[in-house]
C-alpha cells in the first residue's frame, strides 16, 4: 500500500506571534487548531483523527482532546521525535486516512520556551545512556551540533563562511515577513563576526528561540474534493531514526539518507524534480548536511553547495525556508518541522510572500530533524504536491 | 590526594547493569563490557550486546587511550559550567572501538584538534566517584 495521493493536506495555520507569555499550552493548541479548520473550511466536529506530542499537557492525547473538545475521535497518536514529530504526524495520518481509519485528521503543536525562559526545562525521563552524556557540561542542542559541525570541517574541508551562507539566504527571505522574530538581513560577515557560541557554531549558527505553535489537517481524497480550499496532496513519506550504533556514532550524516529516498520513492520522483524545499535549520550545519543526505549535493559538498546565494527564492537554484525559517522566522516550542510544512503548504498553493514565491511551485520537498544530530535524532521526509 | 578537578565532576548516577563501569573508575581504571557470545565491545555499558543481540557481558580493563574524534569548545554554559567557560566537550574514540562523549582538560583549547591522541584522566566527584576525562598525550 501506497499513501500517494491518497491524503491532502487541507488546512495549515502558523500563529502569528513569537512571544505569547499571556496564553497557556492548550489556548495555544486551540488557536492554532481553530486556524487550521478555517483555512480547511472545516470545523471541529468534523475531526476524527487528532496528532499531537509528548509536550502537550495531560494525559495522552486525550487531555488535549477533551479541552478541544473533539468528541468524534476514531484515530489519535502521539509519535514523538522532538522537530520532526509533524512530519511524522503528516506521514502516519496520510497512511490512517488511506486504510480508512479516520477521515479529517487534526495535527497540532504549541510551545513557550520564550517566555519560559529561566524557568525549570522539560528533560525528558532518564534513558539507559544518560549517564554516561550528562556529565560533561552540554550546553545543549548547540554544543551537540558543533560536535557535527567540527567533524564535518575536519573530513570535508566545510568552512564558517559556507555555513553562514544558509543563515544569509534565510535572513534574506525573513526580512519579507513581517511575522518573522529576526528580519533584518545579514552578511557572511556578520555571521562569522557574531559571538562563538560553542566551536565553531557562532550566534548566527543558531535558530531563534521563540514561542508559537502552528496546526495542520490532512483529510481524505474524498473529503478534499468536497472543499472549496486549494489542498495539497502527500506523495511520499519517509522517516528513520539514527542513533549512537553502539557507540559507533559517525558524525558526517543523518537519517536523511533514509528516509529521503523513501519519501521520493513512495512519489515517484527525484531531487532533480522538487521546486521547493523546507529544511530544517536548527542550526546552518542542519542544512549543509541534510542536503547533501538527502541527495542534492555530494556527501562533503554541501557548503560549496549553498555558498553565494544557492538556497535563496526565487532565483538562486534551490529555494528553501522562504518563510526566514527557524534562522530568522520561528522556532515555535524548540521544534520547527511543523512550520517547516506549512511554508511548502504555502508554496504549493502560490500563497508565498510575493518576494519569495517560487514560480511554478508544484512538488516540494519537507525534511524534519528532531532530537541532536550529535547524539541520537528522528529524521523524517515528505514530498508535496502542488495544489488542486 | 587528587586535586579538585577544574571542571564540575557530578556523582554519576549509577545503575545494576553499568555499576561495575563506575566501581573501576574509582579505581581509577576504566573497564568496557564485551559480550560473553560475539566478542563485541559494547558501548554505553550494558549487559545486552546491541550487535549480537545477547545477555551477557564480561568486563575488560581498557588501554585508556584514544584519538578526538570531534570536539567542541563551550564558550557559553548554564549553573557551575558558567564559570569554567572555554572547556573541552568532546567526542574521543577509544583504541577498543567506541565513541565516549567526555571533556578534554588539560589542554588549550584553541590549540586542539580532531585527531590529537589522548589518555585518561580519572576526576573525582565531591564524594570520590572516579569519572572519566581525557587529556592530550603530552
Amino acid at each position: 500500500m501506497t499513501i500517494r495521493g491518497q491524503a491532502h493536506i487541507a488546512g495549515a495555520f502558523e500563529h502569528p506571534r513569537r512571544e505569547i507569555p499571556d496564553l497557556t499550552i492548550p489556548q495555544i493548541h486551540a488557536e492554532v487548531a481553530t486556524g487550521a479548520l478555517a483555512d480547511a473550511g472545516l470545523e471541529f466536529d468534523d475531526v476524527d483523527g487528532f496528532f499531537t506530542d509528548s509536550m502537550v499537557p495531560g494525559w495522552s492525547p486525550i487531555s488535549m482532546a477533551e479541552y478541544l473538545g473533539l468528541d468524534h475521535l476514531r484515530h489519535f497518536e502521539m509519535t514523538e521525535s522532538g522537530g520532526s514529530s509533524y512530519l511524522m504526524h503528516v506521514g502516519h495520518a496520510a497512511a490512517a486516512v488511506a486504510a480508512g481509519k479516520c477521515r479529517v485528521a487534526l495535527i497540532t503543536l504549541a510551545g513557550t520556551p520564550r517566555s519560559d525562559r529561566g524557568r525549570m526545562r522539560g528533560g525528558g525521563s532518564m534513558g539507559p545512556e544518560s549517564q554516561f552524556e550528562w556529565l560533561w557540561g552540554s550546553t545543549g542542542p548547540v554544543s551537540q551540533y558543533a560536535l557535527v559541525a567540527q567533524r564535518h570541517m575536519y573530513e570535508f574541508g566545510t568552512t564558517s563562511e559556507q555555513l553562514a551562507w544558509v543563515k544569509v539566504a534565510a535572513s534574506r527571505h525573513a526580512k519579507h515577513n513581517p511575522d518573522a522574530f529576526l528580519r533584518d538581513e545579514v552578511t557572511v560577515d556578520d555571521v562569522i563576526a557574531s559571538r562563538m557560541i560553542s566551536d565553531p557554531l557562532h550566534l548566527l549558527d543558531c535558530c531563534v528561540v521563540t514561542d508559537g505553535g502552528g496546526a495542520l489537517i490532512v483529510v481524505s481524497s474524498d473529503a478534499a474534493a468536497g472543499l472549496d480550499r486549494r489542498t495539497v496532496p502527500i506523495l511520499g513519506h519517509g522517516e528513520a531514526p539514527k542513533h549512537m550504533h553502539d557507540g559507533r556514532i559517525d558524525l558526517t550524516y543523518t537519517g536523511a539518507v533514509w528516509s529521503g529516498p523513501r519519501a521520493l520513492e513512495e512519489a515517484g520522483v527525484t531531487v532533480d524534480d522538487i521546486d521547493y524545499v523546507s529544511i530544517y535549520d536548527s542550526f546552518t550545519i542542519t542544512v549543509v548536511v541534510t542536503l547533501e543526505d538527502l541527495g542534492f549535493c555530494e556527501k562533503g559538498k554541501g557548503g560549496a553547495f549553498v555558498a553565494d546565494g544557492a538556497l535563496e527564492s526565487p532565483h538562486g537554484r534551490l529555494p528553501f525556508n522562504t518563510d526566514g525559517g527557524g534562522l530568522c522566522s520561528n522556532h515555535p516550542g524548540n521544534r520547527g518541522g511543523m512550520t517547516k510544512i506549512i511554508e511548502a503548504v504555502r508554496q504549493l498553493r502560490g500563497e508565498a510572500l510575493a518576494p519569495v514565491q517560487v514560480p511554478d511551485c508544484e512538488l516540494a520537498l519537507v525534511h524534519g530533524t528532531g532530537g541532536s544530530l550529535g547524539t541520537r535524532s528522528g529524521a523524517a521526509t515528505l514530498v508535496l504536491g502542488g495544489g488542486s | 590526594m587528587n586535586a579538585k578537578p577544574r571542571l564540575p565532576t557530578l556523582e554519576p548516577t549509577t545503575g545494576r547493569e553499568t555499576k561495575p563501569f563506575w566501581d573501576a573508575l574509582s579505581d581509577e581504571k576504566l573497564m568496557l563490557p564485551r559480550c560473553d557470545t560475539c566478542d563485541h565491545v559494547v558501548w554505553y555499558p550494558r549487559q545486552f550486546c546491541p550487535v549480537c543481540h545477547t545477555m551477557g557481558v564480561s568486563w575488560f580493563e581498557a588501554s585508556g587511550r584514544g584519538t578526538v574524534y570531534s570536539f567542541t569548545v563551550a564558550r557559553q554554559a548554564f549553573g557551575e559550567w558558567k564559570a569554567v567557560v572555554p572547556y573541552v566537550i568532546a567526542y574521543v574514540e577509544l583504541e577498543e572501538g567506541p565513541r565516549v562523549l567526555t571533556n578534554i582538560v588539560e589542554c588549550d583549547p584553541d590549540q586542539l584538534a580532531v585527531g590529537d591522541r589522548v589518555e585518561l584522566r580519572v576526576d573525582r566527584s565531591p564524594d570520590g566517584a572516579g569519572v572519566h576525562r581525557f587529556a592530550p598525550v603530552s
